[in-house]
């Protein structure tokens, strides 16, 4: 095996100790001249349209500025979501909308002089709406007879399904082989309806915008944002600014997950500040986070498949209704994911069908959120698999180790469903899955606990499991780059475009470039998503930052390194091949053993010989998107007496390729896997009749605590993926889909009852084991 | 109105509205180590040590803690010499997006105070009142163990 110096080490997470002692800041935290600060106004109506605004008394109101709405103020169509260009989102939203279409829809904002009078003059507002019919269920969506809910003009920038004249916001529809001859060749056919629910991500950090002007006029926004690049284009396009006046600053983040791949608010101080050549600031509440930013797609999954005596499955047919709520943003890709990232992991079914529509209604608009559809659709396939192997008497482990896809191996799928166009065929290079499930299984106590419902009182034990994959980015799409230059100490300035939200990208792509040039990770100076001075990438998303942005960087010291040798060469008198990088910064002549320093050989080439600066550039887009693997376990046990589900311990097991840092990989388990486990329990979104979020509080809305925590295992089986920088894969993602699907498997093995409707609470727990008696 | 504050073993003097609460004040006087997670009290990231407790800073007035003395973390060590907490949670991995940390480890400062050597189970029960969305929690009861030990073993 390789024997690496910095990767695979458990580096120090290079902002940890600033973030610790408070030094490092977030976008709210910056200071600004006498800013005016924007607070914004929301329908309370689920679907109604706007007849007029009074904001006659409100601009009245002592330190106002400005009122903003559908009245004065641009209405070009776009896409919230920060995805390439043209995005695969439809254009159906404007900055503020002329009918609303969700209980939280931008109404409008106040722009003031203080965020107290902002907010008293946002009350005070007149609206007059006309209110009409609301759509909540999305299975009723493409019904004939609902109200149509974007027939203004709304439209696909890519040439991609949508309808919006059927509130069809996105359709994938795919198949290979013959379900109808396969389900005839089956001995019984599988079928079950599965539905997940709406969740938020509840990044501690609200999101926040402050734009500002330099010393030359120009815009800077500070913004939390996991796409700073498309956040620039995107303002630019809707404010009408144009985009070399616009400067994106991404500080530190308090967390995405998804949430802040939307560009949000970034265009509405982008319009104030350019009007009034004055700050801005905008910050939203926890309440505006949960009622008007993004959410989790709820989804209904249908599965249905041909099975055999044997346990081959004949065919199998996925279809899918995913709610996008209000506006489309990310309605298609999350719903290709559902498929994409699915239906590969059983490769081997001969004939498959997957038919998804995303659908509008009037419900808060779902957007990009880890694990990006495959959470849903491994809900449902998790739990299918599940009912098979009990049908048939079969260990689910074994099961899936018996189908699961395997290295060398390929997928219809791949090829068939990419991002809004036709995906990219490849093979498989690395899987650990079934070291994973067998490492996982061993760890929870398998064949020591399921199926035995060991029973204390009116608590009985149950154990289930989850398998999934997910990608590296999306191949062909994704592109990240990197530039680098050499100082005359030998430590190098790394600008990358690559967005760190807290996730470990700096440090991820700092252990890179040290590994390449052999220098401790101190010496990388890294400098990360800022569009004046760092490259282009498209952003932290689709868990593309160690494999794509990785990959780039692992390219630009490449290049860092061959500029080295050559100035080497010249300075040591020696030929550059039969130089290399020693440790610690020196290049080594193999011949005379001689040794230069780096500093000697930065300052030669600076102020001695041919003077030039040691300095490069590179980008990187995947060709393909390698999966990691992740089997999850759950130990539950089920009061029957009340329903009450208490997780008593969850083993995760991952595949991440070789991990470049494996404390901040488990990290990304962690933390995923929580997440995940407080999705499945007790996160969800209740709303009144009327389409109002009424639990949009901490308080109401519950996410797992110091005290709700199982005990934690993860554990990482290592692969070494070939298109990887250093044998990486990705991580970010994958931890969040097994938890809920091997939580309802771990209720089935307690109890004998599938519950088939995120979230798995008390309530329907209990009326699941009521119904057996 | 006017009023003095301790801040971090510093005196100062801060105007404020009589219904401001301390966590605006503080952040608009360059404090933005504290941070607003939730404004309601229910995610901990504006926790500071008041007096020697732990408060939400978004729930008390500015008002009732004039004269009093008020910890950030930004008070219990810097970059250039970081507390033994502050050092544990960089080690551990216990720090990801940073936005709950400060206040994490202010939580995790005022049960070592009281308890020096924590059980896992007094440990999660003295961070309960602080939301982490990006660590699942795991690295940073470690972090709290690891410093829990330093910490006694220097006393």
């Amino acid at each position: 095996m390789t024997d690496f110096s910095v990767v695979g080490k458990p580096v120090l997470k290079v902002d940890s100790l600033s973030l610790a002692c408070g030094a490092a800041r977030y976008t709210a935290d910056f200071e600004v001249k006498d800013p005016f600060y924007l607070v914004f106004f929301y329908s309370p109506h689920a679907h109604a349209e706007i007849l007029s605004i009074d904001d006659g008394p409100a601009r009245g109101m002592e330190g106002v500025v400005d009122v903003f709405h559908s009245g004065n103020t641009p209405s070009d169509l776009y896409t919230t979501a920060g995805q390439g260009y043209p995005e695969p989102s439809p254009y159906d939203t404007a900055l503020f909308n002329k009918s609303v279409r969700y209980v939280g829809d931008i109404v409008g904002a106040v722009l003031a002089e203080s965020p107290a009078a902002a907010r008293e003059a946002a009350g005070a507002v007149r609206v007059e709406y006309r209110q009409l019919e609301p759509l909540f269920d999305p299975e009723k969506s493409m019904d004939p007879g609902v109200p149509c809910l974007h027939g203004d003009g709304a439209f696909a920038p890519l040439p991609v399904p949508y309808r919006p004249e059927e509130n069809v916001a996105g359709e994938v529809l795919f198949s290979f082989g013959d379900v109808e001859k396969g389900f005839a060749e089956a001995d019984f056919v599988e079928e079950e309806t599965y539905r997940t629910h709406y969740t938020n991500h509840c990044a501690m950090e609200p999101h926040a915008a402050t734009a500002t002007f330099d010393e030359k006029g120009r815009l800077v926004i500070y913004s939390s944002t996991q796409v700073p690049f498309h956040a620039r284009r995107t303002v630019s396009r809707v404010t009408g600014i144009p985009a070399h006046m616009i400067r994106v600053v991404k500080p530190r983040i308090g967390g995405g997950f998804g949430s802040k791949q939307e560009i949000i608010l970034e265009p509405y101080v982008a319009l104030a500040a350019w009007k009034y050549k004055r700050s801005v600031k905008a910050e939203l509440s926890r309440h505006e986070v949960f009622t008007t930013a993004r959410t989790r797609h709820p989804m209904r999954v249908r599965i249905k498949t041909g099975v055999k005596k044997d346990g081959t499955i004949t065919a199998l047919e996925m279809n899918d209704i995913m709610n996008t709520g209000a506006y489309g943003a990310h309605a298609l890709t999350v719903l290709s994911n559902a498929g994409s990232k699915v239906l590969p992991m059983f490769n081997k079914i001969p004939n498959v069908s997957f038919t998804g529509r995303a659908v509008y209604t009037t419900l808060p608009v779902g957007g990009a959120y880890r694990g990006y559809g495959a959470t849903q659709g491994y809900f449902a396939f998790n739990q299918h698999v599940d009912s098979i192997c009990r049908k048939l008497g079969l260990d689910f482990v074994d099961y899936v180790k018996k189908w699961h896809i395997r290295e060398g191996e390929t997928s219809e799928v791949f090829k068939a469903i990419g991002e809004g166009t036709e995906g990219v065929s490849q093979i498989i290079k690395s899987c650990k899955l079934s070291e994973c499930l067998d490492r996982g299984a061993e760890e929870i106590g398998w064949s020591r606990l399921r199926g035995k419902r060991i029973t204390s009182g009116s608590w009985v034990k149950g154990v289930g499991a989850a398998v999934s994959m997910q990608g590296s980015g999306i191949p062909k799409v994704d592109m990240g780059s990197a530039s680098m230059k050499m100082n005359d100490d030998g430590s190098f300035n790394l600008y990358v475009g690559a967005t760190d939200i807290g996730t470990g990208s700096d440090t991820i792509l700092s252990q890179i470039a040290a590994e390449t040039l052999k220098v401790p990770v101190e010496m990388i100076l890294i400098l990360s998503s800022d569009t004046d001075l760092t490259p282009f990438d498209t952003g932290a998303y689709a868990s593309s930052t160690t494999y794509v942005s990785g990959q780039a960087v692992l390219r630009c010291a490449g290049k860092i390194r061959d500029q080295i040798l050559s100035a080497a060469a010249v300075l040591m008198g020696a030929s550059a091949d039969s130089l290399s990088l020693g440790d610690g910064g020196v290049v080594v002549n193999r011949k005379s053993g001689e040794e230069a320093p780096f500093s000697k050989i930065a300052c030669f080439a600076m102020y001695s010989h041919d003077q030039f600066q040691i300095q490069a550039g590179a980008s990187y887009t995947g060709d393909e998107s390698p999966a990691p693997f992740m089997a999850h376990f759950a130990e539950v046990d089920v009061d029957l007496e009340t329903g009450k589900v208490r997780l008593v311990k969850f083993v995760s097991a991952g595949d991440c390729g070789r991990p470049i840092n494996p404390v901040l990989a488990e990290g990304q388990i962690e933390g995923a896997t929580m997440n995940g486990i407080s999705y499945a329990l007790t996160e969800q979104y209740l709303f009144d009749p009327r389409g109002k979020m009424t639990n949009s509080s901490f308080w109401d809305y519950k996410i797992f605590g110091t005290l709700d925590m199982p005990e934690m295992k993860t554990i990482l089986a290592e692969s070494d993926e070939p298109t990887g920088p250093y044998g990486a894969k990705s991580i970010s993602e994958i931890g969040i889909n097994g938890p809920a699907p091997a939580i309802a498997n771990a209720i089935f093995d307690a109890t004998g009852r599938r519950i088939y409707d995120l979230p798995l609470t008390p309530e329907k727990v209990l009326a699941a084991i009521k119904g057996v008696k | 109105m006017k009023g003095t504050f301790f801040i971090n073993g510093r005196k100062e003097e801060w105007s404020f509205a009589p219904d401001a609460v301390l966590l605006d004040v503080l952040r608009e006087n360059g404090r933005t180590e504290v941070h607003r997670g939730c404004g309601e009290g229910a995610c901990g990231s504006c926790a500071v040590v008041l007096d020697g407790t732990l408060v939400n800073s978004c729930q008390v007035f500015a008002a009732s803690a004039q004269e009093k003395e008020i910890l950030t973390v930004a008070g219990l060590g810097s970059i250039h010499s970081p507390h033994p907490l502050q050092a544990a949670f960089v080690e551990t991995g216990a720090v990801q997006c940073g936005f709950c940390t400060p206040a994490m480890i202010l939580a995790a400062y005022c049960l070592l105070k009281k308890t020096p050597n924590p059980t896992d189970d007094e440990i999660r029960r003295a961070l309960d009142g602080n939301s982490c969305r990006c660590t699942g929690y795991v690295k940073i009861i470690e972090a709290v163990r690891l410093a829990a030990r330093r910490m006694s073993s220097h006393d």
